[in-house]
């Protein structure tokens, strides 16, 4: 354990001196912020009509994320793949596990600093709007992006180990992030398969987390996700060693 | 300290290193030498716990290298070819790191020491990414002396050094052989030459000498060089000399000398004299030559090549 502590400490600091990382920061704020002046502009023009809540900061988080996340994992284990620091990282006393699961510590640390941040938005509003917003939705939407980000950066991890090219990491985990956010999608327009149901990410959070409802079986299908993507990458690794 | 067994690896359909054997014993330099891709570095690999070996045993400090990977990991020092380092990252950041992961007990001061090692206390507020390749070299050789191995793995230690950054890398291993083993791969023959206490040539994957320097040096010394000049020189001359007992061939050289390639064992140097002024040829010079490392080296991996089975032509 005191491994995966050393290498995530290190992945966590390393966001802060690297421009990637600035930028993605920078377009999560920019969007945010500008979706969150535009409600008020309209709930301001409404006259009372509409009374914004957390979910106008939500709905546009889930997309920036999508596209922030593999921003921030790709170069994970591509990066020492292409640099050939791997080769320090895997005959160091470290095992395969403790080097993924390192790696996505640093990057979900990352993630939850960037989540707090954007409290500021749901803060401001709860003191615009009277008698303030509702918390319910606030806390679970909160946890679900929590949740979310374990897994998302998990799978990103998870991808990043099969390549040496940060941009065939980007979008192979792009890719994998809009099947798992779109796989429900079929099933529920032709009332299909439950099982495609269950494993869309979007289906865990929108019917759920997002209105403010807490069910364990999202908690837990997220934590299986994060788990899974972290496993496969600790046994990619392990396989590269023999190739 | 090092026990290795019969050790293969493939790579697909083709074999990079091929029943490998050797030993190292504690503090001892043992020098790695052979031309680029004979398997130096698979090997390296396979010691390191890089990469599995697909057959065989290699024993690391008394810790099977597959079995007991971690524990035999914790007591090697390795520098890769590519010097592997974080150039975002300053040198005393970099140091520290790897210091942690190697679970040393004093981090700062280790770190201390090691840089005062290799002669770096002043940079180590710089980013790697700044450094010369020189310097960079000696980063990576200070992680890996971070945790004091019991055997330091280093993997062309000197490549792509200028002459004055080679003295120094050379005289640190030096330093660092006294107290630990240290297996180092070269394709430089003089390095090893000046380094090593015992040399292993390797060429496609086999070891095909294993000695001291000055005995690898001697025991091909057997095959001795004679060089020969004369005031004028006559073309029967070579055929005859080549009749003489003892000489085996005779290459005349680009600078007017002679070659003369004696069999081992008796010395036929009075006869080739005598026979020089007795036919009246005036000579001016007659001298023995060793072969150098490198000529050694060239004829092993020669022979080497010779025996192994002619490639089919499809």
């Amino acid at each position: 354990m005191q491994n995966v502590w050393t290498i995530a400490q290190r992945e966590y600091r390393r966001y802060f001196a690297t421009p990637s990382a600035y930028a993605t920061a920078f377009m999560l704020f920019l969007v945010l912020g500008l979706v969150f002046y535009a409600n008020i502009q309209y709930a301001l023009a409404s006259s009372g009509q509409f009374v914004p809540d957390a979910r106008i900061i939500f709905g546009p988080m889930v997309i920036v994320f999508i596209f922030a996340v593999p921003a921030l994992t790709m170069r994970l284990l591509a990066e020492e793949q292409k640099t050939g620091t791997m080769e320090l990282l895997l005959t160091a006393p470290v095992r395969d596990w403790e080097l993924v699961t390192g790696k996505w510590l640093g990057a979900f640390l990352f993630i939850l600093s960037l989540l707090a941040v954007t409290l500021v938005y749901p803060l401001a509003l709860n003191e615009m709007v009277q008698p303030g917003i509702d918390q319910g939705p606030l806390l679970t939407g909160y946890l679900g992006f929590v949740l979310m980000g374990a897994a998302l950066v998990a799978v990103g991890v998870m991808v990043s180990s099969f390549f040496s090219n940060q941009l065939a990491a980007f979008v192979a985990t792009l890719a994998v992030f809009w099947l798992l956010w779109l796989i429900g999608m079929p099933a529920r327009a032709a009332g299909g398969s439950a099982l495609l149901r269950y494993l869309d990410f979007s289906q865990h959070f929108y019917p759920t987390l997002y209105e403010g409802i807490l069910d364990l079986r999202d908690v837990v299908y997220y934590l299986s996700v994060t788990a899974l993507a972290l496993f496969l990458g600790s046994v990619n690794i392990e396989m590269r060693r023999w190739r | 300290m090092i026990e290795v067994e019969g050790l293969v690896k493939d790579y697909g359909a083709r074999r990079a290193i091929d029943h490998l054997t050797f030993h190292a014993r504690r503090g001892e330099i043992v020098g790695f030498l052979g031309p680029n891709g004979a398997g130096k570095t698979t090997t390296m690999r396979i010691l390191t716990g890089y990469m599995p070996p697909t057959a065989g045993r290699a024993v690391v400090a008394g810790f099977d290298v597959v079995e007991q990977s971690l524990e035999a990991r914790r007591r090697i020092g390795y520098l890769p070819e590519t010097v592997p380092l974080y150039t975002d990252m300053t040198v005393w950041d970099y140091l520290e790191f790897m210091a942690r992961l190697r679970r040393v007990p004093d981090v700062d001061a280790r770190v201390e020491t090691v840089l005062e090692q290799v002669g770096m206390s002043a940079r180590a507020e710089s980013y790697i990414g700044a450094l010369s390749k020189g310097m960079r070299q000696r980063i990576g050789l200070a992680q890996a002396l971070l945790h004091e191995p019991e055997v330091l793995i280093l993997d062309e230690p000197t490549i792509g050094l200028d002459p004055a950054q080679v003295v120094e890398v050379r005289s640190i291993i030096r330093e660092v052989g006294r107290e630990h083993t240290v297996l180092l791969s070269t394709h430089i023959l003089s390095e090893a030459q000046q380094l090593c206490n015992r040399v292993l040539i390797i060429n496609r994957g086999r070891i095909v000498a294993e000695d001291t320097p000055e005995g690898l040096q001697a025991r091909l010394q057997g095959a001795r060089q004679v060089l020969v000049r004369l005031a004028g020189m006559d073309e029967r001359l070579p055929a005859l000399l080549e009749a003489l007992p003892g000489v085996q061939r005779v290459l005349p050289r680009d600078d007017g000398l002679l070659r003369l390639d004696l069999d081992p064992g008796e010395d036929a140097r009075p006869h080739i004299a005598r026979f020089l002024v007795e036919n009246g040829y005036d000579l001016l010079e007659l001298r023995q030559t060793g072969m150098s490392l490198e000529e050694i080296f060239i004829e092993l991996t020669r022979t080497e090549q010779q025996d192994a089975p002619a490639p089919v032509d499809a």
